[in-house]
């Protein structure tokens, strides 16, 4: 591999961290506000409205503003099959994160669920970041 | 009705996904991970007509998300929409036109049984 290929890897890699943590943050945010926010079933603005005002739904979302320009600039050079089950490791963070820090009780199934959400990210890393050369031109 | 919501957050969060995907390898690769880099990026999006299509289907599926959150947990709303890993990758393969092999394929499978397995 030369330094330029190499430095591509990286800099894919380095978006799919970015990606990772502000998916694990945001969500963990939004969910903390819309709790305390409450029940909202409505095609009124103005209870979602309500909700942005909660500090925590706010924080969630300027997180998950960042998560989704990642997730736009690593979907730009790499396939979207591959983005899917890398990112998935959020999902493990969340409930480790859960269980180390929080002292959630993790039963045998969410362990099984840990283990293979774990093998498929590592599945989905062994193939290339990249399998397509343009855009798909049926698309365009 | 929280099915409902579970069937409109898996639907618009692949035809987000799918447009985005599209949209983000018409405009180009992001060069390098700069400021000013992320921010042409920014202002490409917005004359990116399939970007754009895709944002308002992923906006569609985050009010979807918001009102299943207030009305149920994160371990039913998150597993629930684990089938989108599948059709994802179905689409990855026959829209985008991505060299999907049993490696991605057993890994879209294991991530979407495991996050199953998470709301346990």
């Amino acid at each position: 591999m030369n330094s330029e290929s190499r430095n591509d890897v990286q800099k894919t890699r380095i978006l799919v961290l970015l990606v990772i943590a502000s998916n694990v943050l945001g969500n963990v945010s939004l969910s903390q506000g819309m709790h305390q926010v409450g029940r909202i079933i409505s095609a009124s603005p103005l209870d979602y409205l309500r909700a942005f005002a909660n500090p925590w739904t706010l924080v969630g979302i300027c997180v998950l503003a960042i998560w989704m320009l990642s997730d736009l600039a690593l979907l730009s050079r790499a396939d979207l099959s591959f983005v899917l089950p890398v990112t998935a490791s959020a999902y493990v963070l969340v409930a480790l994160g859960g269980h180390f820090l929080l002292h959630d009780h993790i039963s045998w199934e969410r362990w099984t669920g840990i283990v293979l959400i774990t093998a498929g990210v590592v599945l989905a890393e062994e193939t290339p970041a990249r399998t397509t050369k343009g855009p798909p031109e049926h698309l365009l | 009705m929280k099915w409902l919501l579970v069937g409109i957050i898996a639907l618009c969060t692949t035809l987000g996904d799918v447009l985005n995907t599209a949209g983000m390898k018409r405009q180009g690769e992001i060069e390098d991970l700069s400021l000013g880099s992320l921010a042409r990026m920014i202002k490409r999006i917005f004359r990116n007509s399939l970007v754009l299509t895709g944002f308002a289907a992923l906006t569609i599926s985050f009010f979807a998300l918001l009102s299943l959150l207030s009305i149920t947990t994160v371990s039913f709303a998150v597993p629930a929409t684990a089938v989108s890993y599948l059709l994802e990758t179905l689409l990855a393969k026959y829209i985008l036109g991505e060299d999907v092999r049993w490696r991605r394929w057993a890994a879209a499978s294991l991530v979407a049984c495991g996050v199953v397995l998470l709301s346990f």
